[in-house]
């Protein structure tokens, strides 16, 4: 009995010194501090055993990624909609499709959705192996004919060669398209901003504002915003309505109820990582927000519509001084990036 | 930590007893336990230990329920009355799942 106690004791105290990473309580708002170190990002990815990294498969990947012909119209590749000179992304409100059609949507970044569990602002994928094929079928999208596509592909001696290198004995087809263009995607990463430096120990990566800006965006009781913008990633792979104005329409877009039919999840959307978000602007799902002032002003108000609001909005009470270090710290999550070099596609 | 050793004896002490009280808290965003078996009768409570609202659904075949959602130190119950496997989840963290095998 004694030593079942004595354990127990380590037992708990273990559980609660795991748990104190990431309470704000227990932070400690200092350089290269330990409590903050569930920040960091793991290097790369996480990759499935079947579709590890090389780098034959992520050049084959890029060049996919890249390649307008695969679309219907042969006018349309990823990169129409997630534009690296974009923050891969495409700068509209929402997406444009098939012909210029206005898409329901705005088009997400690709950078760091390797490090998250759950993909579209739905979740209605869950990994990039399963998200890559989507937007090459819909007709709203590229509107690929995949026989004339594939046909064209296993055609070109190029092609053949990139497949036969990155998978060798599979064949050349949607399974092994949708895995290279995975891997590549896995390697647009952003982890190298001065908010990382600063808490891998650099005390002159971030200024007086931005930290306070950062302590302010963890405390529950003023920004309250790492309660959905989490560690690591600035995401917490769940779903909320935070209350935007478009939730009034007529015909309002449910978001995640339409995967998940419960009340709740009506109008709730996926959590966006807000790293490098200075280069993805407008921002939210509608795109109605053009800067970061107009989300913080929105997240004061804790929201336009109140119908369904996640219960995990609170009411904010922040002095314009503070609102504007939330905005200084959000601008200082952006990564130098080396320049991406564009590739040269395969002859078809 | 108490509370489990709390639900660990209930479940022995209500061994014997016909229907047995379960409880499952959700702390760091995951439930507590990644699985439980009970009999059919048997309550389970689901608490939140988080500081911010969790919900607790089922869409399984042998039980379907939605609880909402609740605020940290809140618990709400659901009596398991058909033998079956049931995933549990919260809709607002679909990392959080576990399954419970009514038998
Ligand atoms: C016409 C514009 C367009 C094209 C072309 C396009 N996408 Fe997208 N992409 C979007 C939109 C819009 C969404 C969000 C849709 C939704 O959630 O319903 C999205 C979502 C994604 C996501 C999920 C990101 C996240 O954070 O959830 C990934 C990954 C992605 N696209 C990769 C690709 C790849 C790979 C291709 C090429 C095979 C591609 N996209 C082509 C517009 C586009
Ligand atoms: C209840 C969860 C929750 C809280 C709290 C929260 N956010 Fe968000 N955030 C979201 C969701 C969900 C979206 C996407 C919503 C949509 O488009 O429908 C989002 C979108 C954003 C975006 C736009 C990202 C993009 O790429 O479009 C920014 C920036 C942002 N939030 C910053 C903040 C800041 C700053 C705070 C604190 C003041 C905060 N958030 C609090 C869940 C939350
Ligand atoms: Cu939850």
């Amino acid at each position: 009995m004694f030593y079942k106690a004595i354990f127990a004791t380590f037992l708990s105290l273990f559980l609660c010194h795991q748990a104190l990473a990431s309470e704000f309580k227990d932070r400690v708002f200092k350089a290269g501090h330990p409590s903050l170190q569930d920040w960091v990002l793991p290097e790369k990815p996480e990759a499935p055993s079947d579709n590890l990294a090389s780098p034959e498969r992520i050049e084959l990947g890029k060049a996919l990624f890249f390649d307008p012909r695969l679309s219907g119209d042969g006018n349309m590749s990823c990169a129409s909609c997630h534009n690296p000179s974009l923050g891969w992304s495409d700068g509209l409100p929402t997406a444009k499709g098939f012909k210029s059609k206005v898409l329901g949507r705005a088009s997400p970044t690709v950078i760091n959705t390797g490090y998250n569990s759950i993909q579209m602002w739905d979740g209605r994928k869950k990994t990039l192996e399963d998200q890559a094929i989507g937007p090459l079928e819909s007709h709203e999208e590229m509107n690929t004919d995949f026989s004339a596509a594939l046909a064209s592909i296993r055609g070109s001696s190029e092609y053949q060669k990139l497949f036969a290198k990155a998978y060798p004995g599979e064949e050349i087809d949607k399974t092994t398209i949708a895995k290279a263009i995975a891997n590549f995607e896995r390697t647009v990463i952003s982890r190298n901003s001065r908010f990382d430096r600063w808490i891998q120990g650099d005390k002159k990566a971030l200024t007086k504002e931005e930290i306070r800006g950062f302590k302010l965006f963890s405390n529950p009781e003023k920004g309250n915003c790492e309660v959905c913008h989490s560690a690591p990633n600035f995401t917490d792979n769940g779903f909320h309505n935070i209350g935007l104005a478009s939730f009034a329409d007529e015909n309002p877009d449910l978001g995640r109820y339409a995967e998940r039919p419960l009340g709740l999840m009506k109008g709730a959307f996926k959590t966006p990582t807000i790293r490098d978000i200075t280069l993805t602007a407008p921002y939210f799902h509608d795109g109605s927000a053009e800067t970061l002032d107009d989300v913080v002003d929105h997240y004061v108000k804790s929201g336009e519509v109140k119908t369904n609001l996640s219960p995990n909005l609170k009411e904010l009470k922040l002095s314009e001084k503070e609102q504007k270090a939330i905005v200084a710290f959000m601008k200082s999550l952006t990564s130098d990036s080396d320049p991406v070099t564009l590739p040269q596609l395969p002859r078809i | 930590m108490r509370q489990l050793i709390l639900g660990f004896s209930l479940v022995a002490f209500s061994y014997s007893v016909s229907a047995a009280e379960h409880t499952v808290g959700q702390k760091n965003k995951e439930f507590t336990e990644s699985s439980l078996t009970i009999k059919v009768g048997d309550t389970v409570h689901f608490r939140n230990d988080d500081s911010f609202f969790h919900n607790v659904f089922s869409l399984s075949d042998a039980k379907f329920f939605d609880l909402g959602s609740f605020p940290q130190g809140e618990s709400k119950s659901v009596v398991f009355d058909q033998a079956g496997e049931i995933e549990v989840e919260c809709a607002i963290h679909p990392t959080m799942k576990m399954k419970i095998t009514v038998e």
